[in-house]
């Protein structure tokens, strides 16, 4: 294996589990602390993409896109707390699946009618565009650099958040306890829309950093949501720390098994049995990881204390 | 006599809090042996770890000679534990007699039979029939569950443990949430039961306790402080002191 | 209940005479809608013994059709263009017999692992699981991967021709009226006793001595079985299958189709299914955003039905 090729794998191995926990942090901190079951997170990391990618065009710059696309997001995260998962939350998840499943639906649509059933690709500025050496052999693109910084700033955040202000002791505790929070006399309704507007916010963030380099395209939160699933289920629905952790196992194992499965399997097997075999069981690498681990631990790896 | 039940040093810890410590027990069989205490003694975990809902940290509980300490729940009542609910715990969706039927087919072998017309099975019928003669619901035996009064419901509990054709009840406060009138039915119930069954009953009415036990064991923080028959129990110091002074 | 029944067996015969009608008068269009429909409606059949009767809220039963569809297209896939002689073959009853197989064993493997877990787990492990063989799918290259599989020759049974798209709808609609009767016979038998006892209070069907896990596991593999029989005749109807055809929004269709014809019930996803299938052709007919309309539909009835869509669900010990 070649060493170079190996570090930029584990490069892009963590800008994948970093982009996933921002997808799934907003997926488990509702699921903790509403017990609501949102498909429609997806659709927000798409329209996060579209919404910076338009507003790219519009600027004439990336950066300042992604600034204004961000409290747009979550405005929608806002407005979808209060029209679509406020009248559900006292009913079952069936109705949560079904009903944020007809969301998907009329977001995707919109989008599809907005922006067209064709993906649009999102130009970087000058700055972002460029390779950067890291090392004497290892050259990688800046912008893959600039998506890891900005989704450990924000992860980063979000631990600040959620640990070290009022509102995450609220968040926290609303978590555990809602009757108690209410008791308190906190306005607990618009800590849930709050709540639904930051985990908006990061998916939508997520969609804008991978934009660049993917493109906007109408199926990408259809994709992303269920492998958050996975990301949930593996790290224990409802824990931050999990949901991290999971998401850095998971887009490692995803893309170090696209990169190099092939490889290991040659050790041990005929080239041409490994060349069409890998690419079917690394596709379903993680999946059988996450069967694997519920097989043991039902309840994930970093199941939540309290519940 | 012999001992149906024996529980020994029986531990379990929730986070720090100790559900069950140190807890040992004899139940003999044939009698009615009640297990009074505080709120939070632990009655209910001590029930659960009978049943096998939940497995304790240390210790051995054994039945009929057997040890059943880890064995699986749905293991249980096939060697003749059954057990009923403090919050009624049945069937909401189906009527008294589908109930006890299933209460019947759950110690008939397995239930793996995809084909012949449940309806038709008119032997478990006529006994889950019986079973609802015997605790007085033979008028409401078409009737669904939700529609039972609370009174009705507890009965029903009672009845889906015999149902189960058990050699040891556990019964959870039988009691629990009825009225005075319906109470005293509940007592007549369980005293026609007493001889019959070998019997463990949870429950926080003492008059009830005193006259239907043969005899009772006092817990007080997980831990079994005396047992004894109503009278001994009445007399003990540590019982006074720890558990009937604060009623 | 006279009525009842002979609502019933009108429905039944107007879903296999009126389509044979139309194409007799020239109108074959509703013939092949009459198939797609009946094609769909097994598998809500299918999803409806766990769903309804068990309780289990899969949300990846579209990949028990992939299963069933490609178990069809790869056999044929080997006997024209060679490789893998075990399984080239146009036999329908080996390529049928591969469905039920390859199905059943991804519901035992899959079932053991999803059925330790409750609710909302379930909902996205079973998600998951479908998600795992749409992409093992695309990665297969020889496939057709992302682009599908065109299956270029149909099932070959003796006496019947799949060809021919009206002897085609006529076994489709047969088969419906078969599994129908068949999951109501398992409704109604002792196991079904058990399936709806767990629904209503699994906790006590344990603490009287059900392994309620293993009722359920059977249920469950009954239930994927009855989807990969449907998928293999889904690939026999649209001679081509392609991982689109297993993406979890066909999953969440079919829960659609279960839940708005009435769980529970041996006729709901039979009208379910027709529901779906005329709110599709009307709605596409009129905007090629169907989906807009679609899902705000969906979102109405979940939101406005009282107690939601679930209060529609009948409980386990309500008569006919």
């Amino acid at each position: 294996m070649d060493y170079t090729l190996f570090v930029i794998q584990l490069l892009n191995g963590l800008q994948l589990g970093i982009l996933l926990f921002l997808v799934a942090s907003g997926l488990t901190l509702v699921f903790g602390i509403l017990d609501f079951v949102n498909l429609a997170h997806g659709s927000v990391y798409m329209l996060g993409a579209f919404i910076c990618a338009s507003l790219t065009f519009a600027l004439g710059n990336f950066v300042y896109a992604l600034l204004i696309s961000l409290p747009i997001v979550a405005v929608i995260g806002y407005g979808f707390e209060r029209l679509i998962a406020r009248p559900l939350y006292e009913r079952d998840h069936l109705d949560h699946v079904l009903g944020t499943f007809g969301a998907i639906l009329v977001m995707d649509t919109l989008a599809h009618m907005i922006w067209g059933p064709a993906g649009i690709a999102i130009p970087l500025p000058a700055a972002l565009d460029g390779q950067t050496q890291l090392a004497p052999d290892i050259v990688v693109p800046t912008f893959r650099l600039a998506i890891i910084s900005a989704g450990l700033i924000a992860a980063a955040g979000l631990y600040w958040l959620v640990n070290h202000t009022r509102t995450g002791m609220l968040i926290r505790a609303g978590a555990s306890n809602r009757t108690m929070v209410t008791a308190l006399g906190i306005d607990i309704q618009a800590l849930f829309s709050f709540v639904f507007a930051i985990g908006a916010a990061l998916a939508g963030l997520a969609g804008m950093l991978i934009a660049p380099i993917t493109e906007a395209s109408l199926g990408m939160g259809n994709n992303i949501i269920i492998t958050a699933f996975v990301v949930i289920i593996v790290g224990g629905i409802g824990s931050m720390k999990g949901a991290f952790l999971a998401a850095l196992l998971i887009g490692m194992i995803d893309t170090l098994g696209r990169a190099f499965l092939d490889d290991i399997f040659k050790i041990f097997m005929s080239s041409s049995v490994a060349e069409n075999s890998a690419p079917a069981i690394s596709s379903m690498s993680i999946y059988l990881i996450m069967a694997l681990i519920l097989f043991f631990r039902p309840q994930g790896l970093f199941p939540p204390k309290l519940r | 006599m012999t001992a149906l039940l024996s529980v020994s040093q029986l531990h379990k810890s929730y986070g720090g809090v100790r559900a069950t410590n140190d807890l040992t027990l004899e139940v003999q069989t044939g009698e009615l042996h009640a297990v009074i205490g505080p709120n939070g003694a632990g009655k209910t975990t001590l029930i659960s770890q009978l049943s096998g809902n939940v497995f304790p940290d240390s210790g051995t509980i054994s039945f009929d000679g057997i040890d059943v300490t880890h064995m699986v729940e749905h293991a249980r009542p096939h060697l003749g534990i059954a057990r009923t609910y403090q919050i009624t715990s049945l069937i909401n969706s189906m009527s008294v007699i589908e109930n006890l039927q299933l209460a019947i087919h759950a110690k008939q072998g397995h239930s793996f039979k995809f084909w012949k017309p449940y309806a038709e099975k008119n032997d478990v019928r006529t006994a889950a029939h019986k079973y609802a003669a015997r605790v007085d619901l033979s008028s409401r035996a078409g009737i669904q569950v939700a529609n039972l009064s609370h009174g009705e419901q507890r009965r029903l509990e009672v009845a889906m443990a015999l149902a189960s054709d058990a050699r040891l009840l556990l019964l959870d406060e039988p009691l629990a949430g009825l009225g005075p009138e319906e109470a005293s039915e509940m007592i007549t119930l369980l005293e026609a039961l007493k001889g019959q069954q070998t019997i463990v009953l949870i429950e926080h009415d003492m008059d009830a306790v005193f006259t239907l036990a043969d005899r009772i064991s006092v817990m007080v923080y997980g831990h079994i402080i005396a047992t004894g028959d109503p009278d001994q129990i009445r007399q003990n110091q540590d019982v006074q002191h720890a558990y009937l002074g604060e009623d | 209940m006279q009525k009842k029944v002979f609502v019933q067996g009108l429905i039944l015969a107007a879903v296999l005479i009126v389509p044979l009608l139309l194409n007799y008068m020239g109108h074959p269009f509703y013939l092949d809608l009459a198939t797609r429909l009946c094609i769909l409606a097994i598998a809500a059949v299918g999803l409806n013994l766990i769903l309804g009767y068990g309780g289990m809220i899969s949300f990846g039963h579209a990949a028990y059709l992939g299963l069933g569809a490609y178990a069809v297209g790869i056999p044929a896939h080997h006997w024209l263009y060679g490789g893998m002689d075990a399984i080239a073959t146009t036999n329908g009853f080996v390529q049928f017999g591969l469905a039920l197989l390859v199905s059943s064993i991804f519901a035992l493997l899959t079932g053991l692992i999803c059925l330790k877990v409750k609710g909302v787990y379930f909902i996205m492990i079973t998600m998951a699981f479908a998600q795992m063989v749409y992409y093992l799918f695309i990665s297969i290259a020889e496939y057709g991967g992302d682009d599908g599989l065109v299956i270029d020759t149909r099932s070959e049974f003796p006496l019947v021709n799949f060809d021919d798209s009206t002897q085609l709808f006529t076994i489709c609609a047969v088969s419906l009226f078969f599994v129908m009767w068949l999951v109501w016979r398992i409704s109604k038998s002792q196991f079904g006793m058990v399936l709806a006892g767990i629904k209503g209070n699994e906790q006590r069907m344990i603490a009287m001595g059900y392994n309620t896990f293993a009722y359920k596991l059977a249920a469950y593999v009954i239930s994927g079985m009855i989807c990969g029989f449907s998928g293999a005749l889904l690939g026999n109807f649209t001679t081509f299958i392609s991982p689109e055809m297993i993406d979890w929004a066909r999953s969440g269709e079919l829960m659609f189709m279960v839940i708005l014809g009435g769980v529970a019930t041996t006729f709901g996803p039979l009208l379910g299914a027709i529901t779906f299938i005329i709110l599709e052709e009307v709605l596409s007919t009129i905007t090629i955003y169907w989906h807009l309309p679609f899902g705000l539909l969906l979102i109405g009835v979940v939101m406005f039905v009282k107690g939601g869509l679930s209060a529609l669900i009948p409980k386990a010990g309500d008569k006919e």
